[in-house]
């Protein structure tokens, strides 16, 4: 839209470029820094584990492995119920939208219980920030609690988001855009696991 | 409204002093707020830097009232190895980070962003309140950490592991003061953050009717492109800080190595590397240096043309250009401070390469900047002065680095005092000289008074001359070998130099003082400063097309903003030899 | 009025500026290694561009400001040709100024850090610590002794963690707190640390490297004349930072011999 477009109102102001609502912008400008959060945190574990001479490969394929690979499709799902309740907000049908947000979150929550599971498991053996039971690198630790750590923090705040928006939208306060912009959250946070599956997870698989 | 439209803001004048001045959504007080926060902050970095001076000059100096401030820095007002190197470690922080972050894009970019565009405020006013509070939060953090424990942290600002990772046992100060340190840092992070998300997205969504991308000054500019680097590179140092602050205290082993033994203790860290903490570091800190050069170049450009009286050599584009070419290199030559740290030789060779590459674009903006300045009717005011000193010492400071970026020349130069003097020329001098030039230019439109010009040329005078004086003949020094970060020079090589370093700390003093007479200015200005005009500088852009100085609340008076042209529309023999942006008639004939 | 007055003084301090750099007033210090003279080489090449320019800048801006101040009567004039040459000129002479930088000190580079030490340099294992240097031989048996950080102790002098005891090629290690080497003959240095980063410099070597926890980093030379010289550390290691060095002594063949044959002995 150039300034000498004719509108059915006089432009006030020079278009967006990328013809979006300004938070979503944010939220896109947001993701972009915080994927160079994830970027820096998986760059420095990738480089302490290829400097390392006793790393080690915990992942039995049962349970560690299988309970991951659930989790990822937990989540892949999760993005799916996300995009069904944007596309319900945007055909105007708040109650859908309202009850795909619903199964999101609860798909989210699910998640983040299989994951708090994994990590008492792990405790128990013996696991901890800078404790290896196996008497390997004390860097595993620190690497893996510490990566899915930020993960679980930023999936936990995003079923807490989607919660909000939620009521938001319900009570007529938020809009669909309110609920397609923290969508772009939710997608980022399944993103980022596509990453965090594969190189923590499977790259440390039991050998 | 359609989907399109950026938010329209309902701009109800606020009420209440605290609504007015402390918690405001205001762009413009939020400004002044980050703007006064910097001034404070380079006022106690400069009384460090002269401290540390002293004590370079003359080492077993007792300085009055200095155990005050610490009594186990300095016992009997003498200042102890430890407490210089905290002194330094401060100093450091507080210019990079609250200083020269603050003050040339949060500061004045928050205050004339909006109103260059033509908005009425920012994208995100809440977000904008934020970050500043964020940040000042950050800054009583920092310190805190002069007054916790065993004193502030011994590091320097770039904290390299394991001295800063490994708690109390490496030093004084690296117990309590390095974690405040981290904690600053991390939330210094989150507040930049937030402003950059302010400042992309009000320059993308708010600009005005007839505003193109391509109208804009090129201040604003340079505060988006600031933005955008920023964006990403306090992404990557808060992760850096977290992990720091995991090292220290919880235990894990991301930056320590095993086998450390320190004070005769085997410390049970294992796997970790010191240089991955470069690598973080680092990979913010490049960028960030540039953070704090390309508002100045966007400021000294828009404010070299209005005392010009014509646009810029290659116009607005190609100094465009230039910024952009260097925020994206900014990001591809971290290395360069790491050449001699460990890393497999042939990295350094490929970080050189765009390390010198980076040169070219800095050479145009120059080549730019002086082309200009042929065939201009200049115009000497206190702020064309300080544009026209920034380029002088750009050429200065840049040239240093020359040498720096030669993995050759830089195994002799490492570490020495020829380092000092080209970051201090880029960074203390060119960076703060384009913070002075905004501040005599943009004074009139931010408090509706003149600053005092007799006042405003002995500041530029001693201060031009003076930084020469002090940083000049760093370069000298660490042709001479001169190692940095000492607090003493007691090697045989070294003790010869003793006499420059006090000729240095002569002259810090001197120019110190000098900048109380730039306080005074501006404090007398506020209160009895004769009234400022419209436009006093016969300027072309938003800001000069407000209705008051300073400006209503939503910056235009509620009024329809248009905008016909560039904001450098100077030059023409007639009386009137500029046309302000709102102005639909063409450019006079030359 | 203002313009003028910032003319001479930028011209000025940029004529004092160059004179001290021409008259060496403070410079480098003789080089006494086989290295040196490469990175001297390319100091002096990098001097003259960066003089030039430095030289062409503040002068050529201080003539500007001499020339175009607001006088009544004066007109605007813009650059001749328009930007283009000159953004063209600067992107060619930075450009190829970049490329000869890049390519001459390569060379300079390569041969102190990707190249292989001689096959018959004398190896010394050096340690740097908080805030010392120490200096390893292998002694007559020309072995190493192992280094076991959990040994180390400063007070009774075990600086490199040995176990004489159990470890016999750690018996006849020769532990001294200066570096002491022969003339012309190369030197392999094996840099470590037992704290924090130091570094390893020696102004007159030309030889700076940062010593890194965790890491062995090697590091070698030939010094050409004989002496005493300084290395210093230079990367903040603590309080006592500035204060932390050793003596390199450069030593004729025989008298070094004589001096390893004592330190044997002890």
């Amino acid at each position: 839209m150039s300034e000498t477009h004719a509108g059915t109102h006089a432009a006030l102001m020079e278009a967006s470029p990328f013809g979006i609502q300004s938070k979503k912008l944010a939220m896109w400008l947001f993701i972009a820094s915080d994927a160079v959060t994830f970027g820096a945190v998986l760059f420095g574990y990738s480089f302490l584990r290829v400097g390392s001479l006793d790393w080690s490969y915990p992942f039995k394929f049962s349970p560690s492995i299988i309970n991951a690979f659930i989790m990822t499709v937990i989540l892949l799902t999760s993005s799916l119920t996300m995009l069904a309740g944007v596309f319900a907000a945007k055909a105007g049908n708040k109650a859908r939208c309202l009850a795909w947000m619903g199964v999101t979150m609860l798909l989210g929550a699910i998640f983040a219980i299989l994951h708090l599971r994994e990590w008492f498991h792990m405790f128990d053996e013996g696991w901890g920030l800078f404790k290896n039971p196996l008497g390997g690198s004390a860097d595993f630790g620190a690497g893996f609690f510490g990566i899915t750590g930020l993960h679980l923090t930023h999936v936990v705040s995003g079923v807490i988001a989607l919660a909000v928006v939620a009521l938001g939208y319900n009570s007529g306060r938020l809009d669909k855009n309110h609920v397609e912009t923290t969508s772009l959250y939710w997608h980022f946070v399944d993103f980022v696991w596509m990453f965090v599956f594969p190189i923590v997870y499977l790259m440390n698989a039991a050998r | 409204m359609n989907d399109t439209q950026a938010a329209v803001h309902h701009h109800v004048a606020p009420q209440g002093f605290i609504r007015k001045y402390v918690f405001s959504l205001d762009h413009k007080v939020i400004g002044l707020q980050y703007y006064g926060l910097a001034l404070l902050a380079v006022f106690i970095g400069m009384v460090l830097s002269w401290l540390m001076r002293l004590h370079l000059g003359w080492a077993s100096l007792p300085i009055p009232g200095l155990h005050f401030l610490s009594a186990n820095g300095a016992p009997g007002n003498i200042m102890t190895p430890e407490y210089y190197l905290s002194l330094m470690t401060m100093h450091g922080t507080i210019m990079v980070f609250f200083v020269l972050t603050n003050a040339p894009f949060a500061g004045f970019g928050n205050y004339f962003l909006p109103i260059q565009v033509g908005a009425a405020d920012m994208a995100f006013p809440r977000f904008n309140m934020m970050s500043f509070w964020v940040t000042f939060t950050a800054f009583i953090v920092f310190m805190l950490a002069f007054f916790v424990g065993d004193g502030p942290p011994l590091a320097g600002w770039t904290a390299y592991t394991p001295l800063s990772s490994v708690g109390g046992t490496s030093g004084p100060g690296e117990a309590t003061g390095q974690t405040l340190w981290a904690i600053s840092i991390a939330l210094f992070c989150v507040g930049q953050l937030l402003g950059s998300l302010n400042f992309i997205t009000t320059t993308l969504d708010l600009r005005t009717k007839g505003m193109t991308l391509a109208r804009m000054p090129l201040s604003t500019w340079a505060w988006f492109v600031t933005a955008c680097i920023g964006l990403l590179a306090f992404a990557d140092l808060l992760p850096a800080c977290i992990l720091l602050i995991l090292d220290r205290a919880f235990g894990t082993s991301f930056f320590n190595p095993a086998g450390m033994v320190v004070s005769d203790q085997l410390l049970k860290y294992s796997g970790g590397s010191p240089l991955l903490w470069q690598h973080l570091f680092w990979f913010f800190g490049h960028p960030e240096v540039y953070i704090a050069i390309i508002p100045g170049f966007g400021i000294v450009s828009h404010i070299l043309c209005a005392n010009t009286r014509k646009p810029l050599l290659g116009g607005t584009r190609v100094m465009i250009g230039c910024i952009i070419a260097l925020g994206f290199l900014s990001y591809m030559v971290w290395g360069h401070h790491m050449f001699v740290s460990g890393l497999n030789p042939f990295s350094a060779l490929l970080f050189s390469v765009p390390t010198l590459i980076i040169t070219i674009p800095s050479t145009v903006a120059v080549l730019m900047w002086v082309g200009s300045v042929y065939g201009a009717k200049l115009r000497f005011n206190t702020a064309s002065l300080f544009c026209l000193g920034f380029i002088s010492v750009f050429i200065s400071g840049g040239i240093s680095g020359f040498f720096l970026a030669q993995p050759s020349t830089d195994i002799f130069l490492h570490a020495t005092y020829f380092v000092v003097a080209h970051f201090h020329f880029v960074m203390a001098v060119a960076a703060i000289f384009g913070i002075f030039a905004a501040t005599y230019f943009w004074m009139p439109k931010m408090i509706g008074r003149m600053m005092n010009e007799t006042l405003g040329k002995w500041h530029f005078w001693l201060t031009f001359i003076g930084v020469y004086c002090i940083f000049m003949p760093m370069h000298y020094l660490g042709l001479a070998a001169n190692v940095r970060r000492y607090s003493a020079f007691t090697d045989d090589f070294l003790i010869p130099l003793i006499p420059v370093h006090k000729f240095i700390t002569i002259a810090a003093l001197l120019t110190g003082a000098a900048q109380l007479i730039f306080l005074w200015n501006l404090f007398y200005a506020r209160f009895w400063g004769p009234k400022a005009p419209d436009n006093p500088w016969e300027a072309t852009s938003l800001e000069w097309s407000t209705p008051s100085s300073p400006p209503p609340f939503d910056n235009f008076g509620g009024k329809q903003i248009e905008v016909f042209h560039d904001a450098y529309q100077y030059g023409g023999a007639g009386a009137k030899d500029y046309v302000m942006q709102t102005d639909p008639a063409s450019v006079p004939a030359d | 009025m203002g313009g003028k007055a910032f003319a001479v003084v930028l011209t000025i301090i940029t004529l004092l500026s160059a004179y001290f750099i021409v008259a060496h007033t403070w410079w480098l210090p003789a080089d006494i290694s086989t290295t040196g003279p490469a990175i001297d080489r390319q100091m002096d090449e990098t001097m003259w561009e960066a003089g030039i320019l430095f030289l062409a800048g503040q002068l050529v801006l201080a003539l500007f400001c001499w020339q175009y101040g607001d006088k009544p009567g004066s007109k605007i004039k813009h650059w001749p040709g328009g930007p283009k040459p000159v953004v063209a000129f600067g992107i060619i002479i930075v450009g190829l100024e970049v490329v000869a930088l890049s390519l001459l000190g390569s060379k300079a580079w390569g041969a102190i850090y990707m190249t292989p030490a001689a096959s018959d340099a004398i190896h010394v294992d050096v340690q740097a610590e908080q805030f010392a240097f120490f200096f390893r031989y292998a002694g007559p048996d020309g072995k190493f002794g192992a280094v076991h950080p959990e040994l180390i102790n400063d007070a009774s002098g075990n600086y490199f963690g040995l176990d004489p005891r159990n470890d016999e090629a750690a018996r006849d290690d020769i532990v001294v707190g200066s570096l002491t080497i022969p003339v012309n003959k190369p030197i392999l240095l094996t840099l470590h640390s037992k704290d924090m980063i130091h570094d390893f410099f020696v102004p007159e070597l030309r030889i700076q490297q940062d010593i890194v926890p965790g890491l062995e980093i090697p590091v070698h030379f030939t010094a050409t004349k004989t002496g005493r010289w300084e290395i210093v550390c230079t990367q903040l290691c603590g309080l006592g930072h500035y204060q932390m060095k050793a003596y390199l002594q450069v030593l004729p063949q025989d008298q070094f011999d004589e001096w390893l044959k004592q330190q044997s002995g002890d």
